[in-house]
């Protein structure tokens, strides 16, 4: 596996001084070529705002407070520093490597413009040497390939429905063909079946042709699902990192267990569902040591103190790939035999 | 099938008018959203029924009439086995008294310029005339006490702001519960809260359930949930109930068509590591309110779909055991022209 987006280190405030919020604390995140990587966590646990840091899309007050972003390019020698780029690099950067369904953005759509002339502009602004015939043939290839047919080229966003809107915007993120697509909980506002044609359509797509996919969402049911491996974070920092499917048949931080056992299965025996107590911190003012300690059941005496730091856990059954931020993997301190693989 | 019926919709339909332009003002047709389009069902005490349905499908507008925040279009919502209207004043605060409702956004709900005790002191002295004093204060700490909010003075002298989703979501719960009603009716009670916080709220509710013998309408559109927190499960599809009946059969034999897509597309982690996801799904969306298809509604999208379905509107048939379809599939007179319900594909 080879990264194409290196997170180091990235921190992120809004505000600053005293009344700062941290809303992303030192976040190391690998998203490798090909790969679709879940980000999951509650509702300002920071995700949206890992996003928009690491596209340098952070609007005001926003401040990126120390970190790298590294871009491993296709076919570039060595790898870029994101946060380092000129403005125009980053115009650059922004389309043809890397690009965004976020949060809502169906409804970003310019309501006076056709569908198929928003897709065409793209173009004429990236690929100014496409001739018009081109741009247009394009443009109908894409909205095929997310499943609109070609009659509704002429349409105007309002006469779509909130699916086929979302499906426009996809279109668009692929348009120059990017690495990396970041999709920031891009079918929460839709129902469960259009949610399911149009992801099932993106990892149809992401085979075909081959870029990498950074899947934001509150809805870890859906990722253990969809992607290859899962992240989860809790006010502002990775707590685990893991294969999908090591997530969420035997997670390890207290907190991802708590998360997967809130989930009610549609599926299978009906399992007890444990919840978590308590609920998420304000980010104003986070707990101390680990910030989950307040509603850990495995709480103990260092948790209060010391944040934990994320760290590879040599699993019995030799699962490297899996990080996690708690201090019951370090046996010295908790008197547990580490956790590993229970 | 336990307690008796405290509440029940009869055919209950509402059609909202629709403003005509241009030359439509000409034509006499009148044009209207079919929100609802006869509904039928029992709340029964002691008994929590789930109310599934994508958005738009016309839930939130079924709970409004059963809590006579609208006038009905036709059918009859029947109190305690009387069929009953109520408009604004005294009968409606008795039918208040009797039913109340919890919605989605628990910060809308309660004013924020008022503290809890504000709140839950006016809940009291509207249904149980002007408590004060030591009696006052045992009723606010016994409400408190029952939606777990505990110590009460803890949470009495806050304000809504000061509380976090789950917590402002109990006091709305508290109010409701300050009527001593027999039914709530909770329209998406946890779809706006934090996911680690929604099994403490839907739990409350399954134990006010059983200890205040409530009836409980819970309308979500994750039917996951419901087959966890309800004990009948139905199913709603533009502005009609397609299937309904126990939540595990429900949901694990699902025998409509449409029930059965739904069942499909739930995100679902153990169909992940059985190889690539792929749901077959039937195209399309669900179709427009205001002229909706003669026939089945979900005709336009269903493998199914027949000749009849187009033409004529399913009525339910019963597949026992209180489960029931409205899907010319389970009519046993026609058999020819559909594929034989041990043919269709049930569940995922
Ligand atoms: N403009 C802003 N000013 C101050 N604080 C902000 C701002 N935007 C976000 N925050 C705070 O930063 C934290 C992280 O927010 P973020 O939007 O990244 O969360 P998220 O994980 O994407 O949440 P959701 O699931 O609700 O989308 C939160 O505590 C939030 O309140
Ligand atoms: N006050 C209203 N006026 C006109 N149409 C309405 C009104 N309330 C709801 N509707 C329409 O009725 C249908 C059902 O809505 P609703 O009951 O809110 O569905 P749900 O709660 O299942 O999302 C929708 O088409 C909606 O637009
Ligand atoms: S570090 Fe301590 S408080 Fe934090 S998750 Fe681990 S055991 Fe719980
Ligand atoms: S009545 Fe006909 S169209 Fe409707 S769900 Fe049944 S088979 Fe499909
Ligand atoms: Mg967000
Ligand atoms: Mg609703």
């Amino acid at each position: 596996m080879t990264p194409v987006l290196e997170i180091r280190d990235l921190s992120v405030d809004y505000g600053q001084g005293e009344g700062a919020v941290h809303a992303v604390s030192s976040v190391n995140l690998v998203l490798n070529r090909g790969e679709v990587l879940g980000l999951a966590g509650e509702s300002g646990s920071g995700k949206s705002t890992l996003a928009y840091a690491m596209t340098r899309l952070l609007p005001p007050p926003g401040i990126i407070t120390g970190g790298e972003v590294l871009h491993h390019g296709r076919d570039k020698p060595a790898p870029v520093d994101v946060l380092g780029l000129s403005p125009k690099q980053l115009r650059s950067f922004r389309w043809n490597d890397i690009a965004i369904v976020f949060q809502g953005a169906m409804n970003s759509l310019n309501p006076v413009s056709t569908v198929a002339s928003q897709l065409e502009d793209i173009y004429r602004a990236h690929r100014p040497e496409m001739s018009r015939a081109q741009r247009t043939k394009r443009s109908a290839e894409l909205l095929r390939l997310v499943g609109i047919s070609a009659d509704r080229l002429g349409s105007y966003p309002h006469q779509l429905s909130g699916g086929m809107r979302q499906r426009v915007m996809i279109a668009m993120a692929l348009a120059l063909d990017p690495e990396i697509i970041i999709m920031d909980e891009p079918t929460t506002a839709l129902d469960v079946v259009m949610q399911r044609q149009i992801l099932e359509q993106m990892m149809r797509l992401r085979e075909e042709l081959g870029f990498s996919v950074l899947f934001i969402t509150h809805d870890i049911s859906l990722l253990v699902e969809f992607s290859d491996r899962i992240a989860i974070m809790y006010a502002g920092r990775i707590v685990e990192q893991a294969a999908s499917e090591d997530m969420y048949r035997a997670s390890s931080h207290p907190y991802s267990k708590g998360l997967l056992g809130s989930f009610p299965a549609l599926h299978g025996p009906r399992r007890p569902l444990t919840g978590i107590p308590g609920s998420p911190p304000d980010m104003r003012s986070v707990p101390s040591g680990c910030p989950f300690h307040p509603r850990c059941p495995s709480a103990f005496d260092v948790c209060e103190r010391e944040i934990p730091v994320l760290e590879k856990l040599s699993g019995t059954n030799g699962d490297s790939s899996r990080s996690v931020a708690c201090w019951l993997n370090t046996p010295s301190l908790s008197g547990h035999p580490g956790v590993g693989a229970t | 099938m336990t307690g008796e019926v405290v509440l029940a919709a009869r055919g209950v339909t509402k059609h909202f008018p629709v403003a005509r332009k241009g030359r439509q003002v000409l034509t006499r047709q009148p044009r209207a959203v079919h929100a609802v389009d006869d509904v039928s069902f029992d709340l029964r005490r002691g008994h929590v029924t789930a109310l599934v349905g994508e958005s738009g499908s016309g839930k939130s507008t079924v709970a409004r009439l059963l809590a006579q925040l609208y006038p009905l279009t036709s059918g009859d919502i029947v109190l305690n086995d009387v069929p009953t209207k109520v408009k604004r004043g005294k009968s409606f605060r008795a039918y208040c008294k009797q039913v109340q409702m919890i919605f989605q956004d628990p910060f809308a709900s309660l004013n924020p310029v008022h503290t809890i005790r504000y709140h839950l002191t006016r809940a009291l002295r509207v249904h149980h005339g002007r408590v004060k004093g030591e009696e006052l204060e045992k009723g606010l700490a016994s409400l408190l006490e029952r939606v777990n909010l505990t110590p009460p003075e803890r949470f009495l002298d806050k304000y809504p702001h000061e509380l976090s989703g789950g917590q402002r979501q109990r006091v709305a719960i508290a109010r409701a519960l300050g009527a001593d009603p027999t039914v709530l009716l909770a329209d998406e009670p946890v779809s706006m809260l934090d996911v680690s916080i929604r099994l403490g709220v839907l739990n409350l509710l399954r134990d006010l359930k059983e200890r205040l013998h409530l009836a409980i309408l819970y309308i979500t559109h994750d039917i996951a949930s419901a087959r966890y927190f309800a004990d009948t499960t139905m199913v709603m599809y533009a502005g009609q109930v397609i299937e309904g009946g126990d939540s595990e059969t429900v949901t694990q034999e699902p025998a409509h068509p449409y029930t059965q897509l739904l069942i499909r597309s739930a995100p679902d982690p153990e169909r992940a590591h059985n190889g690539v996801p792929t749901v077959t799904t039937a195209p399309g969306e669900p179709p427009s309110l205001i002229s909706p298809p003669p026939g089945c509604r979900f005709a336009p999208r269903c493998p199914y779909a027949a000749e009849k379905c187009r033409t004529a509107t399913p009525p339910r048939f019963d597949l026992g055991e209180s489960h029931y379809a409205a899907c010319w599939l389970y009519d046993s007179k026609t058999t020819d022209e559909h594929p034989r319900r041990d043919t269709v594909e049930v569940g995922a």
